[in-house]
């Protein structure tokens, strides 16, 4: 299931807990999986139990309760835009908006060539530079205007299509 | 090829190396590029460490002085609840011969609040070094960093700066050639707003859905893994190392009393220059508001939400009045609580605005507490319908019902927050409310 390298990344987690609570690094190596392979299939989730030595039960109720975890597979890149109210406040639902007619979506939706999924979220943590978005879980964007959304779809496009 | 979005990443600029703090303890002389450990010890860091230890000549501290320091600093917790932290680890057992643990709450998810980054993106080693010293005066080896999910960055940046203590000598065995031991570790979480309570994400740390404990026990007797804990805000162990090398008195006087030291205010929506900003506490509100431009546009300020989104809001004429520490704004019938400071001028719609804050209380509900999880929806749903023109004319009473049927009667504090909001707009806003459902309309219908 998991790469020799992907297995040292679960190592490096796992070895900062006591031997015998393997299981708290579960919400790490669930990350690791999904950024090698987009999302928490249930074949990750099966072998992140075996790593674990943990039911793949318990497993799932993680995958299945935090926000981040993608339960199917999302576009390349996935656009998470703050809409809570201090964000509300600075413009942070109109950008999601911007976002969503930009790509002809709607909030939670991918786009047709499978680029971009736009999904609203909950404070990012960074309300002061609303409007503020999330890429691929890692990357946070801010003062996200609608000329600068313009041209982050533009980039990640044309990244997209130098990568193909 | 790499994917560069940097042009597209804040750099600090605007929200914390503005040169607007008054007194700075955690943000002093920050620029964003000096974050590394070679910095921190330029501008004195691991100082305080080296002085409990007996580093540079000197008596050094023992675990009890340590503490007494603390207490005299009048420091309270800043993740919220304001407990005062020389109390709360003056109750670790620190002779109890079992593992301990340390945990900074770095969860930070309160809509608003966005200080905890700063710090740990722009000065991680002052987190460390207050985490390390707080583990000597309890007697603990081993702690954890809780970082909340969104800002993987910062989490990055964190694990980063460990390397680099550990290295120094800062962080293992026997720190610095003492007695002392001490390891620390960085943990993320992966979006879940509930973690920030503190025995949630004791739950989660232990690799579990994050559904809060009951209390008591509290967390120093039965904590992670079931072992004593001491947990505290990124803010509180920041504030630290400059208790321990200025003295608690210092930073007492620095503040007011009851309330020591500085404080950083995020100050987000309305304001000219949103961002987080360091003052003593005891800062009159006009001053901070002074300090972020004023209210955006020069519109007239029509209220503010104090102390995070779960903080009831205050109207213009009360806040003016406050001075910014939990006694004032207490007693003027709302909470410091996160410091996150939400500023909403005369064009907002308080229906509106406390619309978005109850879909998130539902959304973020674990589920757990029947009051909680039916409560929320129910308050949502109605106030949705007020604001889309469907209100009832026993809405308000109904509202005002469950709200107070949730306060109390939930295992965490997630329900109160959730409850409290609707309250506190309720009793300065009613009329708004009143409005929407007789008229079917809004009052400041511009808002976007
Ligand atoms: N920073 C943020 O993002 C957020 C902060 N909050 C804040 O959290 C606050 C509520 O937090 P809680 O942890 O529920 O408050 P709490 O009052 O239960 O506890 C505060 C701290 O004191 C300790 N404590 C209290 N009494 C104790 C005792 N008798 N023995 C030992 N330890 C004791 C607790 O363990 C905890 O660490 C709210 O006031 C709200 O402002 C809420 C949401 C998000
Ligand atoms: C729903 C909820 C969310 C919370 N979120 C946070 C948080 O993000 N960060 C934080 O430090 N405390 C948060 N708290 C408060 C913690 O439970 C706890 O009181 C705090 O971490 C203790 O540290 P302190 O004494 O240094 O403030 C939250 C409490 C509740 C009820
Ligand atoms: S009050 Fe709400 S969030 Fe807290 S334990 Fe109960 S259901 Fe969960
Ligand atoms: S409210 Fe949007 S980042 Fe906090």
């Amino acid at each position: 299931m998991f790469s020799e390298a992907t297995l040292a990344r679960f190592a490096r987690e796992v070895a900062k807990y006591p031997p015998e609570q393997k299981q708290s690094a579960v919400m790490a190596c669930l990350s690791i999986a999904q950024q090698e392979q987009g999302w928490v299939s249930p074949e990750a989730e099966a072998g992140i139990a075996e790593v674990l030595g943990m039911p793949a039960i318990a497993v799932r109720e993680v995958t299945t309760f935090y926000n981040m975890y993608n339960q199917r597979q999302t576009g390349k890149f996935k656009l998470n835009v703050c809409t809570n109210l201090p964000c509300q406040l600075r413009n942070g639902q109109g950008a999601l908006e911007h976002l969503c007619s930009k790509l002809g979506v709607q909030d939670g939706g991918t786009t047709a060539d499978g680029l971009f999924t736009v999904q609203q979220c909950e404070c990012l943590g960074a309300c002061a530079d609303a409007p503020v978005m999330l890429v691929n879980d890692r990357q946070m964007l801010s003062y996200m205007s609608n000329d600068r959304l313009d041209e982050l779809v533009d980039t990640l496009a044309a990244h997209a299509k130098q990568g193909a | 090829m790499t994917l560069d979005l940097s042009k597209f990443q804040t750099t600090g600029q605007e929200t914390c190396f503005h040169d607007r703090h008054i007194n700075p303890q955690i943000y002093a002389g920050l620029n964003g590029r000096n974050w590394g450990i070679a910095d921190y010890e330029a501008r004195g860091g691991y100082q305080a460490l080296r002085k409990i230890l007996a580093q540079d000549g000197g008596e050094g501290m023992t675990a009890d002085q340590v503490i007494a320091e603390v207490k005299a600093s009048g420091l309270r917790g800043r993740g919220g609840a304001g407990f005062p932290t020389g109390l709360k680890w003056s109750f670790m057992p620190r002779a109890l011969p079992v593992q301990k643990y340390l945990v900074c709450n770095s969860d930070e998810g309160e809509p608003g609040t966005c200080k905890d980054r700063d710090i740990l993106f722009y000065n991680p080693h002052i987190v460390i070094e207050g985490m390390i010293i707080a583990a000597y005066a309890m007697g603990i080896s081993v702690g954890y960093n809780y970082i909340h999910g969104e800002i993987f960055e910062v989490y990055e940046r964190f694990e980063a700066a460990l390397e680099e203590a550990r290295a120094a000598g800062y962080l293992g065995a026997n720190i610095l050639g003492s007695k002392h031991s001490f390891q620390l570790h960085a943990h993320h979480g992966f979006g879940a707003y509930i973690c920030g309570e503190e025995t949630a994400l004791l739950e989660s740390l232990e690799g579990k859905k994050g559904q809060p404990r009951f209390k008591p026990p509290f967390p120093a007797s039965f904590g992670l893994y079931g072992r004593p804990t001491t947990i505290n805000n990124t803010e509180t162990f920041g504030a630290v190392p400059w208790i321990i090398r200025n003295g608690g008195q210092a930073y007492l006087e620095c503040g007011k009393p009851n309330n020591g030291g500085t404080k950083i205010f995020s100050m987000v929506g309305d304001v000219e220059r949103p961002g987080n900003y360091e003052v003593p506490m005891g800062t009159p509100f006009s001053a901070l508001l002074a300090l972020a431009g004023g209210v955006k546009g020069g519109k007239k300020l029509k209220a503010v939400i104090p102390g995070g989104s779960s903080s009831p809001v205050l109207p213009a004429e009360v806040i003016m009045a406050c001075t910014m520490d939990y006694d004032s704004i207490a007693k003027a019938g709302s909470m410091l609580g996160s410091g996150a400071v939400i500023v909403m001028d005369e064009t907002r719609c308080m229906v509106k605005s406390l619309l978005r804050l109850s879909y998130f209380y539902s959304h973020e509900s674990c589920g757990q507490c029947t009051p909680c999880r039916e409560g929320t929806g129910w308050l949502w749903r109605m106030v949705q319908r007020i604001e889309h023109g469907e209100g009832r004319a026993d809405d308000l009473a109904l509202l005002d019902n469950v709200a107070e049927n949730i306060m109390g009667r939930t295992i965490c504090a997630l329900g109160d927050a959730a409850a409290m909001p609707v309250r506190g707009m309720l009793k300065h806003f009613r009329h708004e409310f009143v409005h929407h459902i007789e008229h079917k309309t809004c009052t400041v219908p511009a808002y976007i």
